[in-house]
């Protein structure tokens, strides 16, 4: 794709950010502390990060999504839990509130998130409901002017540090599928209210992740986000947006993996010359390239959908994030091989792309369930 | 408060390699950039933006069309216009006509208090155009501001860097202060100010615009003569010595004289 000039202006924003602040010792430091310095959350907040494509009257840019593409992709080139702290108050956050929200709401909730200047979490997995997210069995029970919610949510990304959380409970109770789900803003310190333990996780160190558990927390109606019993659906369009997210910072990460590659094969001496002169090297940094490429154009064509309205765009981000995050996986894997021993080193930034990019292709919806939106809508023409 | 800042589209010439033969800069795919010490220059005009409030901040440049990108770049880090000084008249301008011509624009936007540029440009490294204008517009210039101490009612007072130390100045408004790096940290653009940035219109005045005639521009009023242009030889490795002090002095000593040094 050719950008405009708007958005290779983004583009040096965003590299000039990545390059400057992410340096390799804080980002070491992130990886050996778990906790994401609260002044580079500040300085991002600062740039516009978490509202690239909010509404400005929402606290948020006006730009479009290939910018937030843009942006994803080369500050996950450096570091892939900036991405996640970047795509949460975009993404999962800001999403359900921009597609359901009253004119209050916005201005309660979105604002602040747009801004940096709180954390909505998205909370829709269960410990049995996960890539059926229809099986939800949290509750909430009318009772008054309140809900009251019971019942436990599992690895909510942002949960530990969030100030609310956007909660999916099932209002009508005689129904066990997708219809009868609500969606409902909660604030954190809410009575019955509590977070998990954070979990130790493979990768995406630096970004919290636990449990919500809600024992009789009593939400006001006014918190009550879009239709009584149409939440999954504003979940689900929410995730329908999220999965561009995800695969812009798939081809970051692969591009700082490939980066790698390179230059360590440059350097690398074996039988007397580098290990890039070796046709077993050259090709598989050739296909690395290609794949990437490819990734790429499917990332930008969704986006592009996305900014134009069309209907293609939920089938385009499918295939994106399917594509994108698989390859990712896969250059990962080459980037680490080519570094040989050396790559199985922390030292070494391969070894934390590795990890960093596994969960990739399982969350906001795996890949499996990307081949099951993509069949579909082929198959149920 | 009204501020003018000069801007320059330049080379990064981080990524620039010289011509052997020609000993000129190949600029063949090599990015364009906002001169760095320019961007501390606006930086300053910003900074005095953030803390009086009803500051406008103007950037002017001079150069060709596609100069128009960096233009862009400044407004979305905060500048509220920006005009390019663009015509084929100014094509060839040694520092002495481009001071001409940005003059001539400055004085067209008019009534300004403050004007900032930077030290020089990465490209040509002179150090001229900023005091040249001033002195074309008439006002005093401090070269080498590394800090801005206080903004007064008909003047400023502010360090001037020297190279064992600084000068405390202060001079009366309006007037041109050129910008070294140590000045401040450039802010980053805002993904709103880029949105902005790209809905601005950015006028483009020709020689006629600024009421100067074609001979004064460009190439026809530019009395440098460039005679020749060189890369300089690449100097030979050094050699580090090591050892004890009396080792290396005599070392040292020996490997002068067999070069005939002493």
């Amino acid at each position: 794709m050719v950008f405009s000039e708007k958005h290779e202006l983004i583009r040096q924003l965003a590299r000039g950010f990545a390059e400057t602040e992410l340096t390799k010792d804080i980002l070491d430091e992130i990886e050996e502390t778990g906790v994401y310095p609260p002044e580079l959350l500040a300085k991002m907040g600062k740039a516009g990060f978490f509202g690239i494509k909010t509404p400005k009257q929402y606290g948020g840019q006006g730009s479009d999504y290939i910018s937030y593409v843009i942006v994803l992709e080369e500050l996950g080139r450096v570091s892939a839990v900036t991405d996640i702290w970047v795509s949460a108050p975009n993404s999962l956050g800001g999403g359900p509130l921009m597609l359901a929200g009253t004119e209050e709401q916005l201005q309660k909730y979105l604002v602040p998130v747009a801004t940096g200047k709180g954390i909505m979490a998205f909370a829709l997995t269960e410990p049995d409901a996960g890539s059926d997210a229809g099986g939800t069995v949290t509750t909430a029970t009318e009772d008054g002017d309140y809900y009251v919610l019971n019942g436990r949510k599992t690895f909510i990304t942002t949960a530990p540090v969030a100030d609310w959380s956007i909660i999916y409970a099932r209002t009508d109770l005689t129904r066990k599928d997708s219809r009868g789900i609500s969606a409902f803003i909660v604030d954190m310190k809410l009575p019955g209210g509590s977070v998990g333990k954070a979990e130790h996780k493979m990768g995406i160190i630096g970004c919290p992740t636990s449990d919500i558990i809600l024992e009789d927390v009593r939400v006001h109606k006014d918190d009550m986000l879009g239709e009584k019993n149409r939440g999954f659906q504003n979940a689900m369009k929410t995730l329908d947006i999220g999965r561009i997210g995800v695969a812009a910072m798939s081809i970051g990460v692969a591009q700082g993996a490939l980066d790698e590659a390179i230059k360590y094969s440059k350097q690398r001496k074996q039988f007397g010359k580098s290990i890039s002169e070796f046709q077993a090297i050259s090709f598989m940094i050739a296909d690395m390239a290609t794949k990437l490429q490819a990734a790429k154009e499917l990332v930008y064509r969704a986006a592009q959908l996305k900014d134009a309205g069309s209907s293609e765009a939920g089938v385009a981000a499918s295939m994106a994030k399917y594509y994108a995050t698989e390859i990712c996986n896969e250059i990962a894997g080459k980037a680490v091989q080519i570094h040989g021993g050396y790559g199985y080193i922390k030292e070494y930034k391969v070894e934390r792309i590795y990890r960093d990019c596994r969960v990739f292709t399982i969350f906001e919806g795996t890949s499996q369930v990307q081949q099951m939106v993509i069949s579909s809508a082929l198959l149920k023409k | 408060m009204k501020i003018i800042v000069c801007a320059k589209q330049v080379p990064d010439t981080n990524e620039v390699k010289i011509d052997p033969v020609k000993g000129t800069l190949i600029r063949d795919g090599v990015p364009s950039i906002l001169n760095p010490d320019d961007a501390n220059a606006l930086e300053a005009a910003l900074e005095l933006k953030d803390r009086y409030p009803d500051t406008s901040v103007s950037i002017v440049s001079m150069g060709p069309p596609q100069a128009n990108y960096m233009l862009r770049e400044c407004l979305a880090l905060g500048a509220d216009d920006a005009v390019l000084l663009s015509s084929r008249a100014f094509g060839g301008a040694d520092t002495c006509a481009t001071s001409t011509t940005i003059a001539a624009g400055i004085r067209k936007i008019g009534n300004y208090d403050i004007i900032f540029a930077g030290r020089q440009a990465i490209d040509g490294d002179t150090a001229q155009v900023g005091p040249q204008t001033a002195q074309r517009l008439g006002i005093p210039s401090v070269t080498y501001v590394q800090k801005i101490r206080e903004v007064k009612t008909g003047s400023v007072i502010v360090e001037r860097q020297l190279e064992d130390g600084y000068e405390v100045v202060e001079v009366s408004t309006p007037c041109l202060l050129t910008c070294v790096k140590e000045l401040n940290t450039p802010r980053y653009m805002t993904v709103d100010g880029i949105e902005n940035a790209y809905k601005a219109q950015i006028p483009a005045w020709t020689e006629i615009d600024v009421n100067l005639k074609p001979e004064d521009c460009g190439l026809k009023a530019s009395p440098t003569q460039i005679l020749r242009s060189f890369a300089p030889d690449p100097k030979g490795k050094g050699e580090i010595l090591t050892g004890s002090v009396k080792e290396v002095a005599a070392s040292l000593v020996s490997k002068l004289q067999a070069k005939h040094i002493i």
